[in-house]
């Protein structure tokens, strides 16, 4: 057995391929949080005074607030006072129009992900709204979503030619009281992606986003708003990766979906931040608040996301279900490996009649990774004839990782169901020499049974989206089981 | 084909084969009997490739190599293939997935293209009624909630499909029914040929009625106590092992 654990732990440390440092000229606030700096974050992007004083408000609230504890996650403190809150890539402020003035060291980065921009954009009809650190560099696609009425650009972008849309919406799914990170996060973000789709619109391309953390000390406060009017349908694709680096970087997103009558929302992700190197040094902490509103009855929000990434990853993406027989959705495949931690789940909140949920979450410990789901169903007693199926299993590869389940479940209308199902299985070493045995290599023996373990998942990503979130899996597991 | 001398294994420092020899042609079918315990499932488990156990001395070769320098994957590409006792299940794989990425590494191995989607349904189908079985068994997860019989079925069928040049079943009459016997050692013996050997672990000479051994050896105390041809397993039926055994002395005694 001594052996075969070696053997294990050989396969599991399988190093960081995104692992490698870009370097751009950077404009950079200097570190520290306050009012002067939020102003100059504000002063800087040329924004409006309502926005500034939003911004000042949750900066004033989240000073009342404490750093929350409760998840089952362990990092050494957080000072704030050492982060730089605001980095631009130099000499680009207003963004390049094409690919063409893109930096061609930021072009070659992507590539060197496996993202080649112009690539996928023009093969997969995708529009990719790039972000470098915080500032939005390549936006595709553009003219001919805008001839549909669809606004998809950078938030920056958005506050500029669309202040009333943002003023409408933004805070209104996660208000700048939410939560300590989401407080935070309104006060200092930077810039993030915003799309609106007109009533009635179904974008016909799949929406997507890279991010990617960079800078040196550079708090990532991304902030993403979408809204699907009156019988819209869009399809949201999110992806990430970080090059490698030794100290932990906080990032903490937000992101808005709001869903009006008979519309319809998919956003997925893809997140794959630096996870620390083997002993748990280093690495992205990924506090993220994701929030879908089902304002309207008949509305739907599915959030799909595949979690390989990030030394600690604490993220909840949840729907309110406010419309009547509204549908919330989330399907997660969450992998943790060496020191990787992970606490995350969803809420399905139901207020409106006849409201429907889904919950499949898929987590994957390996190595000392610990892998926590964290799931809240509420049914409210307005919400008669509410319904929710959770499903939650566990897969463990190697004896010292971990995994919890803890689902919560207030139910306030007896005309409710709410199902709940869970399983717990392990790689077995019996299972590898099985597959050894006939000729496959341990390491495709273990990206084979997780892949079957996530295929339920998978089919809920776009097609393109899936190949690459099963190659991440393959090489996230290289060494974990085979 | 396969040479093994004087082998010795020890599982967590507790020796249980004590000095093998054995020697199998090419063409050539060896039963292998004896008590339960006596080290069977733990010598084809060996010559499989498992770590969980230690070879304390002698050698094995195969095809005129040093087997045991070989990973078991390693082993399974270069034509050794173990029927399992206990198959195991893989939740969430489904069985026609492992076929066929068990099927792509051989061929991968051999320096062959990978077999497109069609000829490699067509391979499995055309095996899939040799053995008698259902379709959606392919389609099922690996082993899972199979009856013991379906199971050891499946071990055939991947067998077929992969065609090795050793073969190495270990109990794969026991649980089956008379029918399914007869439809397992028709697989079996439809792919009896010149180039191919097999080693069969049995406690039952019903099974050697249909697949007509070369040679019979009697495993006991981890040693082969005994060989001899087809008649010994009649032998063995009629008057146990008892007399064997008292034959190779007494357990953990020297040579
Ligand atoms: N992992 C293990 N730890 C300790 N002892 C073991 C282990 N595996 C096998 N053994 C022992 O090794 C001996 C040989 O076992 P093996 O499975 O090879 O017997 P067998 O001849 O195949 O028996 P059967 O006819 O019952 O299948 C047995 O005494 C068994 O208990
Ligand atoms: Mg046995």
């Amino acid at each position: 057995m001594a052996s075969s654990t070696v053997k294990l732990d050989e396969l599991i440390s399988q190093e960081y391929k995104h692992g490698f440092f870009t370097s751009v000229e950077t404009d950079t606030v200097p570190r520290g949080l306050s009012e002067d700096v939020i102003r100059l974050i504000s002063a800087k992007k040329g924004e409006p005074d309502f926005l500034l004083e939003w911004r000042l408000k949750a900066y004033r609230h989240w000073l009342t607030m404490a750093e929350p504890h409760w998840a089952t996650v362990h990092h050494p403190a957080i000072d704030y006072q050492d982060i730089t809150y605001y980095s631009a890539p130099k000499s680009r402020q207003d963004g390049p129009k094409s690919l063409d003035e893109v930096d061609p060291e930021l072009l070659r980065t992507y590539e060197k992900l496996g993202v080649p921009l112009e690539e996928r954009a023009l093969l997969a009809g995708v529009a990719v709204d790039a972000v470098f650190d915080s500032v939005s560099v390549a936006t595709t696609f553009k003219d001919k979503l805008a001839g549909l009425g669809i606004i998809f650009c950078s938030f920056s972008e958005a506050v500029r030619e669309h202040p009333e849309l943002v003023r409408q919406y933004l805070g209104s799914v996660v208000p700048y009281t939410d939560n300590f990170f989401a407080s935070l996060n309104s006060a200092v973000f930077s810039d993030g992606s915003f799309c609106y789709i007109p009533p009635g619109v179904r974008c016909p391309m799949e929406l997507s986003t890279y991010f990617r953390i960079n800078a040196r000390n550079t708090g990532q406060f991304e902030r993403t708003l979408i809204i699907a009017d009156k019988g819209a349908y869009v399809s949201y694709l999110e992806g990430c990766t970080a090059p490698m680096r030794d100290e932990n970087q906080l990032h903490a997103a937000v992101v808005e979906l709001i869903a009006l009558e008979d519309a319809q929302i998919k956003y997925a992700t893809v997140q794959n931040w630096y996870p620390g190197d083997k002993e748990g040094h280093g690495g992205i902490y990924n506090f993220v608040t994701k929030r879908g509103d089902c304002r309207g009855a008949n509305s739907k929000i599915s959030w799909t996301q595949v979690e390989t990434g990030s030394a600690i990853t604490w993220k909840y993406p949840s729907v309110i279900l406010q419309g009547d027989n509204a549908v919330g959705e989330f399907y997660s495949v969450a992998l943790t490996n060496h020191y990787q931690q992970a606490d995350t789940g969803t809420k399905m909140i139901h207020l409106g009649k006849n409201t429907r949920s889904t919950i499949l979450s898929k987590g994957i410990s390996a190595g000392h990774g610990s892998n926590a789901y964290r799931g809240l169903v509420k049914v409210a007693k307005s919400a008669v004839g509410a319904r929710n199926y959770t499903q939650c299993d566990s897969l463990l590869l190697g004896d010292r990782c971990a995994a919890h389940t803890f689902p919560y479940i207030e139910v306030k209308n007896p005309t409710a169901r709410v199902e709940h199902e869970a399983s717990t299985s392990r790689i077995g070493e019996d299972q590898l020499f099985y597959c050894q045995s006939r000729g496959i290599a341990p390491e495709d023996a273990v990206s084979m049974i997780v892949s079957g373990f996530c295929k339920e998942v998978f089919k809920e990503l776009p097609m393109e989206f899936a190949v690459e979130a099963q190659k991440l899996l393959g090489v996230s597991l290289e060494g974990s089981i085979g | 084909m396969l040479d093994i001398r004087n082998l010795h294994v020890s599982i967590n420092d507790k020796p249980i084969l004590r000095g093998i020899d054995l020697t199998v042609r090419a063409g050539e079918v060896h039963a292998i009997m004896g008590p339960n315990g006596s080290g069977k499932s733990t010598l084809a488990h060996v010559l499989a490739g498992h770590e969980g156990y230690t070879v304390t001395a002698g050698e094995v070769r195969y095809l005129g190599r040093n087997l045991l320098e070989l990973s078991p994957e390693l082993r399974a590409r270069e034509g050794i293939f173990l029927a399992f006792q206990y198959p195991v299940e893989i939740p969430g794989v489904a069985n026609i997935y492992l076929l066929k990425a068990a099927v792509n590494a051989l061929r991968q191995h051999r320096g062959e293209p990978e077999l497109d989607a069609v000829d490699f349904l067509a391979l499995v189908k055309d095996k899939l009624k040799l053995m008698g079985m259902d379709t959606d068994l392919l389609y099922r997860s690996v082993n899972e909630g199979f009856s013991g019989g379906e199971k050891k079925r499946n071990e055939i069928l991947q067998m077929a499909v992969l065609e090795p040049r050793l073969a190495l079943l270990d109990e794969t009459d026991s649980g089956l029914d008379i029918d399914a016997l007869k439809v397992v050692a028709g697989g079996v013996n439809a792919m009896r040929s010149p180039e191919r050997a097999m080693v069969l672990v049995t406690h039952y000479q019903r099974l050697l009625n249909y697949i007509v051994p070369d040679q019979v050896h009697v495993l006991a105390q981890g040693r082969i106590a005994l060989s001899g041809g087809r008649e010994l397993a009649l032998e063995l039926e009629n008057r146990g092992y008892g007399w064997v055994e008292a034959a190779a002395g007494p357990a953990g005694g020297g040579a």
